[in-house]
């Protein structure tokens, strides 16, 4: 049987991925170039049994998010740069707590209000960074419609899996971009389901991690009684101060990223076998930069690029190994210089690093990645 | 026979955080009478709340119980709620907490009618970050950070819930703690947004400042302040200036609540 095809926005994508990874809540605000995302999930929650709410302000639609996720609903929230700062705060409440969710940014420039209809990606640090405390995180930046939908899957997948907030990140030109999707069947893609306890609850700790390093999550309503809270917690959930539980619980919540990078990472690789010279792109950017790289082999230069579809944890492994195979690496984003930082960071002098930006509203374009990829060689 | 709290208590999270003299342990105490007198399954009853001292609260009860950030009892409240309407949801905390920071959520849920029920506890103060002023220090008084005097006016909070929207508002005072309770079924038993204040006290942060030499004093204060609906009724505005309104201020019955609501969104959306 032809399986089902449509031409859908990047934004529409996404909503469709929710509902297919099984998302039963949505949180949100109304907020300029994500609000497709809530519009297409109002329609379609409730349609398979779902809640959808449009809260009072961004603060609050994480909230009850995350409250939505601990009664065992798969819970997403879509926003733009100026939401994510707002999240912030209950961002890090997910991380510490440990709690499941979604939160798509569909990016504009900033700081601030700044051109809330134009494409940036100068939220891939905040993705990172954007909470106070130390924490790890994973955002995960598709390029296409189809892969929109694939990547909103893998972030409830990883959100499941790993108990905690994952954010995918697509710029404006992605998310208002029309393209050809092909909906994969039920059971085409893999669907994870957060671990559920299988100790009695009587001996349930919430944060118990001796039989592996992301305890199961009971839900609230369940047979199971705990705790939740954002202060430094020991194992059963409830606040603690004592120096070596607090180190141990903020160390595991970082480790259990850091120690699974395989299983998170995930990226593509165009021509990078014998590049010279490679292109570092993610987001719609690299639709431009694999033009440029077609265009500069025509030339007889050997350009190649990676492209990072996890772009946190950062893929600083294979990057490494790019810089001591190429003589440059360009890195190419619309915004002044962020993930050229960590660029530079693993190549360790290995390569020439150099950064192409642009934050003027308008997408690079492939001849400004050619212009720059000639200028440094 | 000595009422039997321990049932409701989690093993070995006692004693509290609170001072000696605060209201807040009066304000659990009836809560757990109501929660007992309701019968409520306490797998199924979410505690959500927020920061302060009064957050601290659901940390010692067995339930399924959430400590938020600051202000945010009522949005992760509402999450819970939406997600799961046939859990029984209590949110509490304080006035700094639930209408200062939290203001907006706390407007919002009244308004949404959302099923559950808020024991919010005013003592007039931040207790936990040691005494600065809230929006319901009364003006004039003195806090850690009115030094001169508040020259803020205050928020009525009990007013405010009834101006955003919430079905049932009620009122009492840690002095009165066998009202509490008795209001607190009220709330469990409405369906829709029902808020319980509960006019606290601080010896330690307000008290101190503003001249009650005592515990006592303060108990005293919240007495003669304290004036039962009923009794208002054949008052003077001018017998009733300083005092402030008990039982219950206000209750609609009709106005739908917000689960429900969407139980019919579902219905459209699947065709029937």
């Amino acid at each position: 049987m032809a399986k089902k095809v449509a031409l859908l926005q990047g934004n529409e994508a996404c909503a469709q991925g929710a509902v297919y990874a099984g998302a039963k809540f949505f949180g949100g605000y109304p907020i300029t170039p994500s609000t497709e995302v809530a519009e297409v999930l109002s329609i379609e929650l409730p349609k398979v049994g779902g809640k959808f709410i449009q809260m009072e302000d961004e603060i609050a639609a994480m909230a009850s998010v995350i409250g939505a996720s601990l009664t065992g609903s798969k819970s997403i929230t879509a926003t733009s740069g100026p939401g994510v700062s707002l999240k912030q705060e209950l961002i890090g409440y997910a991380c510490i707590a440990e709690v499941p969710c979604v939160i798509i940014n569909v990016m504009r420039g900033g700081p601030s209000t700044g051109m809330p209809t134009g494409p940036g990606q100068s939220d891939v640090m905040q993705a990172m960074w954007g909470t106070h405390g130390d924490h790890a995180a994973i955002a995960l930046v598709p390029d296409s419609c189809q892969e929109i939908f694939t990547e909103t899957v893998r972030a409830f997948n990883l959100a499941e899996k790993y108990r905690m907030p994952v954010q995918v990140l697509f710029d404006e030109i992605v998310g208002h971009m029309r393209e050809r999707i092909e909906f994969p069947e039920p059971g085409e893609l893999e669907v994870i389901d957060r671990e559920a306890p299988s100790v009695s609850p009587a001996d349930y700790k919430p944060y118990d991690s001796t039989k592996g390093q992301i305890p199961p999550l009971a839900d609230f309503g369940s047979e199971y009684k705990y705790h939740v809270t954002g202060l430094n917690k020991a194992d059963d959930g409830f606040p603690t101060t004592k120096a070596s539980l607090v180190d141990a619980e903020e160390r595991r919540q970082i480790d259990k990223v850091m120690d699974n990078i395989a299983d998170i990472e995930s990226s593509e690789e165009y021509l990078t076998e014998d590049a010279e010279v490679v292109i570092w792109a993610y987001g719609s950017t690299s639709r431009s930069a694999r033009y440029a790289v077609n265009e500069l082999r025509k030339e007889g230069v050997k350009a190649g690029m990676f492209r990072p579809i996890t772009l946190w944890p950062f893929p600083a492994k294979r990057t490494a190994e790019l810089a001591e195979q190429a003589k440059a690496i360009v890195v190419a984003e619309m915004n002044l210089g962020q993930m050229v930082l960590e660029v530079e960071r693993v190549a360790k002098g290995n390569c020439v690093v150099v950064h192409e930006g642009r934050v003027d509203g308008d997408p690079i374009n492939p001849g400004q990645i050619m212009d720059k990829v000639k200028e440094v060689l | 026979m000595a009422y039997d709290y321990e049932k409701s208590i989690r093993p070995g999270k006692l004693p509290h955080i609170w001072c000696p003299g605060c209201g807040h342990g009066i304000v659990m105490k009836g809560l757990i009478r109501a929660m007992d007198t309701c019968e409520l399954d306490r797998k199924n009853t979410a505690i959500v709340s927020g920061i302060g001292c009064a957050s601290r609260l659901p940390g010692y009860l067995d339930a399924c119980t959430l400590h938020t950030a600051h202000g945010r009892a009522a949005a992760f409240a509402t999450g819970v709620k939406m997600a799961k309407p046939e859990m029984n949801v209590i949110c509490c905390g304080g006035d700094g907490d639930g209408t200062a920071i939290g203001g907006n959520h706390f407007i919002h849920a009244c308004r949404r009618n959302i099923d559950m029920t808020y024991v919010l506890m005013n003592n007039y103060i931040y207790g936990m970050t040691g005494g600065q002023f809230s929006p319901c220090t009364p003006t004039g008084d003195l806090a850690s950070t009115t030094p001169y005097g508040n020259p803020d006016p205050i928020f009525d909070i009990s007013k405010l819930a009834i101006g955003a929207g919430a079905t049932f508002v009620a009122r009492t005072t840690a002095a009165h703690p066998r009202e509490i309770d008795k209001l607190i079924v009220k709330g469990i038993q409405h369906k829709g947004m029902a808020i319980i204040e509960v006019i606290d006290d601080c010896p330690t942060t307000y008290g101190r400042r503003n001249k009650f030499r005592s515990v006592i004093d303060m108990m005293k204060r919240l007495k003669a302040e304290a004036v039962p609906v009923k009794a208002a009724a054949k008052m003077t505005a001018e017998q009733l200036e300083g005092k402030f309104l008990t039982g219950v201020l206000f209750e609609d019955t009709e106005k739908p609540e917000y689960t429900a609501q969407y139980a019919d969104v579902i219905k459209k959306a699947q065709g029937a």
